[in-house]
């Protein structure tokens, strides 16, 4: 089983996401993270899959996505030739004992407090999923009260384009 | 691009002020469609309204049920390669539709399906006879839409149109709410939509598998669906002429050239012919053209053809290596490619490997089955003897698919009609409805007692139309390919595939105001299709076989030629 990062572009309408991913649920692939936007123009979407899956099948699958009317182009990640970025957002329970700790990892972290109460506070944090993971791991030594992370986000190094991707 | 007499160009209609339904009428009538299957209800009533004042222009096929009417825009689509098309109201109405849509989508035919539906304010409510008919079609159509505007409803089925017949065919789905069929706008006529214009595919691979084909010693040319649709039958004729090769094609390929071909071996699979089966086994190139390697071709994949490289063009490139490995993949129109592919292939004899395939076909003789009476192989060669160049056959699902596809006699592409991805038991007679529309000649329904109890309703369809179907049940009174199945694999535990009913075929016909008998000998069965083929409507001829003929020769599921069960002991 490998992971994949796929970004597919599409066309902005209704029902498109569904499209998208019924293609997945259609060949058992398990989505882990997705992630939907509009783009620098309004008429297109951009989904971002991250999922596994065998070299194979994750071919397939892309052939697949490609005779979808609505999907204009599709670009696949790898570590090596990309920028992935996620977004999280934790919040924490806010006592005495554990306040310190908590608010020097996030600034190792480079965590951001984005909202603070007397029994709870919130941290944001902008990061690879790798770095996000262990943020979340160093937290579980405290009382996590509710996570929600975006879901990667990848854009390919230097000038190229998603949409300069001609159809296979 | 319109002809001079076309009805808007003679009345100098542009840019008129319709409503919806007008428009969804005229825009098929624009797009070149002259011939519709479908069944009425509340949420279409205006687009029933339109098609009442078109019917000069526009034929309106009113079936028993919608999926009658589902497979006869299929057998329409699938006899003259045009886009077929079927009306149904919302709710109950487009779910009859779905398995006709889901028989064509996995044979690729062409096909629009247009579904009324409550008024886009009432989306969502779960009103009377609402349905996400878009979301139970989304895995069996290449596209659907949902038409929320009437401005964007003549764009839509244009679109529709092109859709369904670009590149690889398969049915796309319209579902038009009623208030979009009552608000009015502006109608500018449009000339026919065109598919995507097919293109061969790149030179490089061409060349390579003209290297590949050159060099080989036993080739072999395998085609399906494929090459019907793309029209590329000459193309696969002189291939095989030219290299000297033996020609076999899959279950979906049948009728793409000439059955008596004297290259052509017959067809692949489960229970293909024995000589292409061995031929192809024996290859060390298999050409193939507008296949899919199926399941039900390959048997056991890793056992498939493991002596030869393989060569595989098609217009779907995610056909492409999707489940044997191939040498050489081409994207492409087969015909286009075919061309080029032509003009690079060396013509040589190979009379090794063209005498190894005279004993395949000898051998294949050899085992034949001679018996005389009313065996399967005789009633479909009986049959033979009446089809003409032009009959459609088209089949149900079961045995009698199997003996039609191994001993029918096809002259011409698109004559053979049958449900080959989905196996869809109840096909048939709506298919040889719209085979007799779209041939415009009669069309021949070979089915089971099994598969016609389950589209028996649409003899009311042929009978008020005066549609002449020669109608042969090859009647078993078991379900007989599962039957067949439970007697090799399932030690004879014959579990609820012994019909027993009742059912007299002969006075069913003539209560449906359709002609009909029952026969149990040969002569009997020649003096009804005789009959038959010379009335003006449905005639069926209940044909009594024994429930123990067994479909031969055949591949076990997954297992390999080695397993190829060609006799079965008492």
């Amino acid at each position: 089983m490998n992971r994949y990062t796929v970004a597919v572009l599409v066309r902005n309408q209704f029902g498109v996401l569904n499209r998208v991913t019924s293609m997945f649920r259609r060949r058992q692939f398990n989505i882990s993270a997705l992630t939907v936007s509009e783009t620098e123009t309004s008429e297109l979407s951009r989904i971002t899959v991250i999922f596994s899956g065998e070299e194979t099948n994750k071919q397939q699958l892309i052939n697949q996505l490609y005779k979808l009317p609505d999907v204009v182009s599709i670009q696949e990640f790898n570590a090596d030739n990309s920028i992935s970025c996620e977004l999280l957002l934790i919040k924490m329970k806010n006592d005495t004992a554990t306040r310190g700790e908590i608010l020097s990892a996030a600034d190792a972290f480079g965590a951001v407090t984005v909202d603070y109460s007397k029994d709870s506070l919130m941290l944001r944090l902008a990061d690879s999923s790798r770095r996000i993971d262990d943020f979340i791991n160093l937290m579980r030594d405290y009382t996590i009260l509710e996570i929600c992370r975006t879901g990667s986000i990848s854009l390919e190094k230097g000038s190229t384009t998603i949409r300069q991707i001609i159809n296979l | 691009m319109r002809p001079a007499h076309h009805p808007l160009s003679e009345k100098g209609v542009r840019d008129m002020l319709l409503s919806g339904a007008d428009i969804l009428v005229r825009t098929l009538i624009e797009q070149g469609c002259d011939t519709v299957f479908g069944y009425p209800g509340g949420q279409i009533l205006n687009v029933y309204d339109s098609l009442y004042k078109y019917q000069s222009e526009i034929r309106h096929v009113l079936t028993a049920h919608e999926q009658g009417a589902a497979h006869a825009a299929d057998g329409y689509a699938r006899t003259t390669g045009k886009v077929g098309v079927v009306i149904s109201t919302s709710g109950p109405g487009a779910t009859n539709l779905v398995t006709g849509i889901a028989t064509a989508y996995l044979d690729s035919i062409p096909l629009v399906a247009i579904c009324g539906n409550v008024p886009t304010g009432q989306i969502g409510s779960d009103s009377f006879q609402e349905i996400d008919i878009t979301g139970i079609t989304l895995p069996i159509t290449k596209h659907n839409y949902f038409v929320s505007s009437v401005e964007d409803l003549a764009d839509t089925i244009r679109e529709a149109f092109s859709l369904a017949s670009s590149g690889r065919p398969g049915p796309v789905l319209i579902d038009v709410p009623k208030d979009v069929q009552i608000m009015q706008c502006e109608y500018t006529p449009a000339p026919p939509a065109q598919p995507q214009p097919p293109c061969a595919a790149k030179q490089v691979r061409i060349e390579e598998a003209a290297r590949h084909i050159n060099e080989a010693k036993r080739p072999y040319v395998y085609f399906g669906g494929g090459v019907i649709t793309a029209g590329a039958q000459q193309e696969t004729l002189a291939l095989a002429e030219t290299i000297d090769a033996p020609i076999g094609c899959s279950f979906m390929g049948l009728s793409g050239v000439p059955t008596e071909h004297p290259r052509f071996l017959g067809m692949q699979g489960m229970h293909g012919h024995y000589a292409s089966s061995m031929a192809m086994h024996h290859a060390d190139l298999i050409i193939s053209l507008g296949v899919r390697f199926n399941d039900r071709v390959t048997g056991n994949r890793a056992k498939f053809a493991t002596g030869a490289k393989i060569i595989h063009i098609d217009v779907d490139g995610s056909e492409l290596g999707k489940t044997v490995t191939e040498v050489c993949s081409l994207r492409g129109d087969v015909k286009l490619t075919l061309q080029k592919l032509l003009e690079l292939v060396q013509q040589n004899e190979k009379p090794e490997w063209a005498k190894q395939v005279e004993e395949f076909r000898a051998q294949e003789k050899a085992s034949l089955d001679m018996r005389e009476g009313m065996t399967p192989r005789n009633i479909i060669c009986a049959l033979n003897r009446h089809l003409l160049e032009n009959t459609a056959v088209c089949t149900d699902v079961g045995q009698h698919q199997m003996w039609a596809a191994q001993n029918a006699v096809f002259r011409k592409p698109r004559r053979f009609v049958s449900s080959g991805g989905l196996g869809t038991m109840g096909f048939g007679l709506g298919a040889a409805i719209g085979a007799a529309f779209g041939t415009k000649e009669r069309s021949v329904l070979i089915t089971g007692d099994g598969s016609f109890g389950m589209c028996l309703n649409e003899l009311a369809t042929a009978v008020t139309n005066g549609v002449p179907v020669v109608i042969l049940i090859m009647n078993n009174g078991v379900l007989g390919m599962v039957r067949q199945w439970q007697t090799l694999f399932f030690d004879k535990h014959y579990s609820n595939t012994t019909l027993n009913r009742k059912t007299d075929f002969a006075a069913l016909a003539h209560a449906f105001g359709a002609e009909g008998c029952a026969v149990s000998t040969p002569q009997q069965l020649e003096q009804a299709l005789s009959e038959a083929f010379c009335c003006n409507g449905p005639y069926v001829i209940d044909c009594a076989i024994d429930k123990d003929e067994f479909v031969l020769p055949m591949l076990p599921p997954g297992g390999s030629m080695d397993d190829i069960i060609v006799k079965v002991g008492d």
